[in-house]
């Protein structure tokens, strides 16, 4: 938006407020609260990150330790690949299959969407604590999924959530399940704003539907699929609950995130300078990858 | 892009060639029936997959005692015993009154400070406004595992646990941020003559907040309405944290730590989802239509 779209012609410093200071008292309790509960334990979180503090003896100042071991600890790696593999799951398989149906639905209009997109949005509405307790019993060895493959052939009993190779996609897929609905409404919504014209010009040019998605809907949904990509990207590596609730990081620490180290570090063993450590780098990469993602927008 | 533009340039021929064969061209629109029985298979192949867990805990939450649990399958008869074993054993009279008590405190005075915020971000100059915006940003993209360690200790060396309030005013602080984003997207668009119209009657800033935009933007400020009270409801990682003892806990906090161990009263458990979904839900029917279009709208504007 463009500044002088905001203000026309006006006397010099003038703005709708009147006096100078007025904008600051509408600002004055968002940025008092802003500022004392998320920038100034932001600020305390990077103080105590260069500490050993078990939060009972005063902290001990280390220098850049704790960064020292998130980069060659092999179990600190991992929790950052496990964030990958949450992002393949939480973001790009969402992603992927909503444009791949809104491609497909592109230019019919289908009856009852209302309902369909109603229904589709039900587990943003829910507590993850539901989330997990129905998928608990969906990877559960007399569960769901169990039943569902033994449609197909010999008795399935795995208990999909105990093992070290399924948990994670497990995990994972719940997120997948969770997030798709999201990404559809935002989808179908932006591809009824494209203009109808452009995939009547497309077809009298004899575009097939490859060509109908990768020129007009894709481009035409840009803005949908930035907004989609920050809420999911930052939602996977932000992950904190669906591990917490379903397997605690297990088993062993097959499922562990940063998001769940974090917390298991400072409030379950006490390392409370390490686990802040944690929270800077992921603070960092979050932020690296939003500006990424706002780069990608703005291009073209 | 070139190829959008040649496209561009077709598509207003198209209108014109629309345009004098109106007939036949609509005939042609229509969508064929087998283009509707694809897109009801698909639709209706990803909404069972979205429903089918939570009508499994649902069945679930029904069964007798003595009907085993395996896989998806009906009730062999309705028991509603489970909801008020799960009741009892989960303390939800508890819970749930204390999730109440947080989010009619969260709701309103989160969504009241992001109007303040977005109000003087959308229409109002004055210095550092760029940063100032980037530091409510910050919160939107911050995760809130990282500062809620000092957070909680510093909290507990000064003594401030043990009250509702250590949840409630850490809640509001982390919404703002989103809440005064979006308010900021809904006050720019189209607000600028009232604005001025205001003015030249007279009205100082607080009247022309209140009486003239709050009410032109309605849809985008119950978008955030819902938003913040399914957030608040649901938020489970600073109620886990900040709310201290069982009888301060909400109802996703107090569930949610029986999980994660064995689960031995999976009907009971899913009484208990039950439960703690309806207050939300109920936001989310009444509300959807207008939600949902306030969400894929607002959402998407720079």
């Amino acid at each position: 938006m463009s500044a002088s779209a905001i203000r026309p012609a006006r006397k010099v410093g003038g703005s709708v407020a009147g006096p100078r200071y007025v904008p600051f008292l509408y600002l004055a309790p968002g940025l008092a609260l802003v500022l004392a509960f998320v920038i100034y334990p932001l600020a305390r979180t990077v103080q105590v990150s260069f500490t050993d503090w078990n939060g009972v003896i005063p902290p001990d100042f280390i220098g850049v330790e704790n960064y020292v071991e998130i980069l060659t600890d092999p179990e600190l790696r991992a929790l950052f690949v496990h964030a990958a593999v949450l992002i393949f799951f939480y973001a790009l398989i969402p992603i992927a299959l909503g444009l791949l149906i809104t491609a497909v639905l592109a230019r019919t209009r289908v009856r009852g969407m209302t309902a369909y997109r109603a229904l589709l949005f039900v587990p943003q509405a829910l507590s993850m604590v539901v989330v997990a307790i129905a998928w608990q019993w969906v990877f559960a060895s007399t569960g769901i999924l169990n039943q569902v493959l033994t449609l197909f052939g010999n008795e399935v009993t795995t208990a999909w959530l105990g093992s070290f190779e399924w948990a994670l996609p497990a995990v994972g897929l719940t997120g997948t399940w969770r997030q798709i609905g999201l990404c559809m409404v935002l989808f179908l919504a932006g591809v009824q704003k494209i203009d109808p014209a452009l995939y009547e010009a497309a077809k009298l040019d004899g575009a097939n539907a490859w060509n109908e998605f990768r020129h007009i809907t894709l481009p035409g949904l840009r803005a949908e699929i930035a907004v989609a990509l920050t809420l999911t990207v930052t939602a996977a590596l932000k992950s904190f609950d669906l591990v917490y609730l379903m397997t605690r990081g297990g088993p062993g620490t097959s499922t562990s995130v940063p998001g769940y180290e974090i917390f298991a570090r400072a409030f379950n063993r006490g390392e409370i300078g390490s686990a802040a450590s944690l929270g800077v780098t992921l603070t960092l990469l979050i932020v690296v990858f939003a500006f990424a993602i706002e780069r990608f927008r703005k291009e073209s | 892009m070139t190829v959008t533009d040649t496209i561009a340039s077709k598509a207003s021929r198209a209108r014109t060639a629309k345009r004098s064969s109106d007939g036949l061209v609509s005939a042609a629109r229509r969508p064929p029936v087998r283009a509707q029985v694809v897109s009801h298979v698909i639709l209706g192949f990803f909404t069972l997959f979205t429903l089918l867990p939570l009508v499994s805990i649902l069945l679930i939450s029904l069964y007798p005692d003595g009907q085993l649990i395996r896989g998806l399958a009906l009730p062999e008869s309705i028991n509603f015993g489970n909801y008020a074993r799960a009741w009892d054993t989960a303390n939800f009279t508890v819970l749930m009154t204390n999730s109440a008590i947080v989010a009619i405190f969260v709701v309103p005075i989160a969504s009241f400070i992001s109007i303040l915020g977005g109000y003087a971000f959308a229409t109002m100059r004055f210095r550092g406004k760029n940063v100032l915006f980037l530091i409510f940003l910050l919160g939107l993209l911050l995760p809130y595992e990282a500062p809620i360690v000092p957070l909680y200790y510093d909290m507990n060396m000064l003594g401030l646990t043990g009250s509702h309030f250590t949840l409630i005013v850490p809640e509001i602080a982390l919404f703002l941020s989103f809440g005064v984003f979006w308010m900021r997207a809904a006050f720019g668009d189209d607000t600028q003559t009232l604005i001025e119209a205001a003015r030249i009657d007279g009205a100082n800033s607080w009247t022309t907040l209140w009486r003239v935009l709050v009410p032109s933007i309605k849809p985008a400020i119950v978008t955030l309405l819902v938003l913040f009270f399914m957030w608040s409801w649901n938020e489970f990682l600073l109620a886990l944290v900040l709310a201290g003892s069982a009888n301060l806990q909400t109802a996703p906090a107090g569930i949610g730590m029986f999980l994660g161990e064995r689960v031995s009263d999976l009907r009971g458990l899913a009484a208990a989802a039950i439960i703690m979904s309806i207050p939300p839900l109920l936001v989310y029917i009444f509300l959807q239509r207008s939600f949902i279009q306030g969400v894929t709208s607002g959402g998407v504007k720079g």
